[in-house]
């Protein structure tokens, strides 16, 4: 069997080789605790320090405003209840998107379940919040928004400057989760202005289990897990170094890619959308065509199912709706919010490359994913 | 293979262990071929799942949990604590106390003094100089106020044990929640989970030769449960998060080879803690063995020199390439003798000089005897400094020994 093409990088990406180099020793001679005043666990320590910089590099940070966490999951439920609780005297409004991530949307859920407000901001059919919206639903109460940076699904990019600017100015801290645009295209969190900003490793070739918050200096945040006092007593436990030591390669990696593979991403997902569009009639783009990550492709199938066109082109790895969601037949929430009709929603496709995506592979997916759309649609 | 072959003597197993050679090659190919994400509908996810089934039925067999289910892997001991803890309080609002012990690890006791500032009373238990429990007062504290019984398994600084299965079938008879942090415990003694009255149990990968950043909440099927982390599917809903698998089926084989290896554990592993003990205990004047010496983790000895700083005698260890610890990895940088010493009682001037090896399987008699004949020397020089040691023994009236003399 030809191998299969990976077209699922917004669920997860392959583990880049020289960040499994660089985390390797760690898992291996390297395995002393940071906690430990012995040189093996100084080793651990100070390899900490180096990966917590990279990634305060790459982000535009300094050191100390990176917490590490286990997963992006993590920093958001640690970022939102962790704000609002510290916030609780300031006021209990909060406010969000309909299209983030259920690791942000669950929490502040938790949260109007247990004496707070949450006020959530429609999208237009691109998948765009309207500044608009966001200055009418703040309110003197109101102290903390949370809007994603890029959706995961079909990657529309949230005018992120412009909202944290409203709602600085009214003084609330912004969050943002950038697990899907990190390593994607440029962040930096002076220019976005924002508070906190979560980073998923998993999403930019570091492995699964570790993420980090970026907490700018000064904001209030409660810890959600206690204990022996690392991370600055936000996160306690014993420190993951290898993984650590992996996000931090991710992010010199990251760093040094930028912004030259932005442009090959768009390249590439721009003619694999041309190669599609010039042979399906009818296929439609699921997002905004401009505000959009480089690398995300969400497309509705006419007059087929997702799940059929993907039967049809096994070589094809990619995703019906979030990866998250898989198993369940409703229909996408983000679609949903986007006011896509049904019938064009069990038509979508989800497509997301890569770094280590190639020109070849993607011509073809498209042969293949042509081939299964006229088989499911001929006579 | 010996630590000694990488990095001198390492005996410092309880603050975290050398991930096993075994366990490394079987999380590779979850880091290179095997990357899918366990939720995704392709191929690629599949594969993944699969394997972090057979972890969670590895951890389940060194558990001895009835159900696989019952395993809900989290990202560390920590992690696994507080999600048990908040999680009982918040499934029963109407019980507003708790029950531990003065010498848990931070994981509780941090948790616990939070827990006080929001109004939960918590009832910490007393440890004796051998630090052990009194049953009866424990007893008496089990009443229907009482949201959850927290109790290490065994402890990290002397490696006493509690009686947990015991005091689990007391809570169980009270109608109270139990819990155990058994990070120090888990792959060192047998546990049954089954047949113990034990709700909830916290495990550490890192602790039993698997790496940093993956642990497991252990959920008695029907216990009452409200996650910690919200926003996703995985782990049945218990705990959200795309699965870290690498290390999940780093920890299966973890496990895996822990359950082989346990009677290695409970014989060799014992039988060099003990010789390194006798060794050390013949020679040196002035030094005990601090917690229960008939009841304790094979692998660990805790030493009382006296009249001297731990500290110190860690520095001189670190010079000869063995690594120690005093006190916790999590407290260490504090002047403070440890909140498990205090406890016990230990007097400040044998408080100071604890220190504690760890051992493990991958410890040899080699370095125990270079251990052996390590101390004496290094006891020798440092009580030679201090001021509360004479001639050839401890002064008088230590307590006046910095008293300044003012004309």
């Amino acid at each position: 069997m030809a191998s299969l093409i990976y077209l699922d990088h917004n669920a997860t990406t392959p583990i880049a080789p020289e960040v499994l180099e660089a985390m390797l020793p760690w898992l291996r001679e390297g395995f002393g605790n940071p906690g430990s005043d012995h040189p093996l666990g100084r080793a651990a320590r100070a390899a900490l320090d180096r990966a917590r910089a990279q990634v305060a590099a790459l982000i535009g940070a300094t050191p100390d405003e990176v917490i590490f966490t286990a997963s992006a999951t993590e920093a958001n439920n640690l970022a939102l209840i962790g704000a609002a609780r510290a916030l609780a005297e300031r006021g209990r409004h909060l406010i969000t998107s309909a299209v983030d991530h259920p690791s942000v949307a669950a929490p502040l859920g938790h949260l109007a379940a247990s004496g707070w407000e949450l006020t959530v901001l429609p999208v237009n059919a691109e998948g765009r919040v309207d500044p608009a919206d966001l200055t009418a639903a703040l309110r003197p109460d109101t102290v903390l928004v949370s809007v994603m940076h890029a959706n995961n699904e079909v990657g529309t990019l949230q005018p992120i400057a412009e909202l944290a600017a409203l709602a600085r100015a009214r003084s609330a801290v912004f969050h943002c989760d950038a697990a899907q645009s990190i390593g994607k295209i440029p962040v930096n969190v002076d220019a976005l202005g924002v508070d906190l900003l979560t980073l998923a490793g998993h999403k930019f070739h570091a492995p699964k289990g570790i993420g980090a918050l970026y907490r700018r200096a000064g904001i209030p945040l409660a810890p959600i897990l206690f204990g022996a006092g690392q991370e600055g007593g936000l996160r306690p436990g014993t420190e993951n170094v290898p993984y650590a030591v992996g996000l931090g390669a991710a992010a010199a990696l990251a760093a040094g890619r930028l912004p030259a593979l932005t442009e090959r991403l768009t390249r590439q997902r721009d003619r694999l959308h041309a190669t599609l569009a010039a042979a399906i009639p009818g296929l439609t783009l699921n997002g905004h065509p401009e505000a959009r990550l480089p690398n995300t492709l969400s497309l509705a199938f006419p007059g087929v199912t997702g799940r059929d066109l993907l039967a049809r082109a096994p070589r094809v790895a990619a995703s019906l709706g979030a990866a998250c969601h898989a198993g369940a037949t409703a229909i996408s929430g983000v679609l949903g919010a986007m006011g896509v009709d049904p019938a064009r929603a069990l038509g979508t496709v989800r497509l997301s490359l890569g770094a280590e995506t190639t020109d070849a592979e993607l011509d073809a997916a498209a042969a293949a994913l042509i081939a299964a759309w006229r088989g499911l649609t001929a006579g | 293979m010996t630590t000694a072959a990488i990095s001198g003597i390492y005996f410092d197993n309880n603050a975290t262990t050398m991930v096993a050679p075994e366990v490394v090659e079987a999380m590779l190919p979850y880091f290179t071929e095997q990357f899918g994400n366990p939720s995704s509908i392709h191929q690629f996810g599949n594969r993944v799942g699969l394997a972090i089934k057979q972890a969670r039925a590895q951890v389940q067999a060194l558990l001895g949990a009835e159900h696989d289910s019952e395993i809900v892997f989290t990202s560390c001991g920590t992690e696994s604590d507080s999600t048990a803890i908040l999680s009982a309080l918040k499934v029963q609002p109407e019980r507003r106390e708790i029950i531990t012990t003065v010498v848990e690890h931070p994981a509780i006791l941090a948790l616990c003094e939070n827990l006080e500032k929001d109004g939960y009373k918590v009832h910490y238990l007393p440890v004796d100089g051998k630090g052990r429990l009194d049953l009866d007062a424990y007893q008496a504290l089990l009443s229907e106020r009482v949201a959850i019984v927290s109790v290490m398994w065994a402890n990290n600084e002397t490696g006493t044990l509690f009686p947990v299965l015991e005091m689990a079938e007391m809570a169980k008879a009270a109608g109270v929640l139990f819990h155990t942090d058994a990070v120090q415990a888990v792959g060192k003694i047998p546990i049954d989970l089954q047949s113990s009255a034990i709700d909830m149990l916290s495990l550490s990968g890192h602790k039993l030769h698997a790496p940093k950043g993956i642990g497991v909440l252990y959920l008695r099927r029907n216990t009452r449960f409200r996650p910690l982390l919200r926003g996703g599917h995985q782990e049945r809903g218990r705990r959200a998060g795309t699965e870290n698998s690498a290390s999940i089926v780093a920890l299966g084989k973890a496990c895996e080879l822990a359950l082989a290896h346990m009677d290695r554990e409970r014989n060799e592993v014992r039988a060099l803690r003990d010789r390194l003990e006798q060794g050390i205990l013949a020679v040196v004047p002035h030094c005990f063995v601090t917690g229960d010496p008939d009841n304790r983790l094979p692998n660990t000895a805790n030493i009382a020199f006296e009249y001297i700083e731990g500290e110190a005698i860690l520095l001189l260890l670190n010079k000869l390439g063995i690594a120690a610890s005093s006190g916790s990895a999590c407290t260490s940088g504090s002047l403070e003798p440890s909140h498990v010493m205090r406890a016990m009682g230990i007097p400040y001037t044998a408080a100071h000089g604890t220190t504690r090896f760890s051992l493990s399987r991958y410890n040899s008699l080699a370095e125990v005897e270079r251990v052996i004949d390590a101390i004496p020397p290094i006891i020798a020089q440092l009580r030679k400094l201090s001021p509360y040691w004479g001639e050839n023994g401890p002064i008088q009236d230590p307590e006046q020994a910095f008293a300044p003399a003012y004309a």
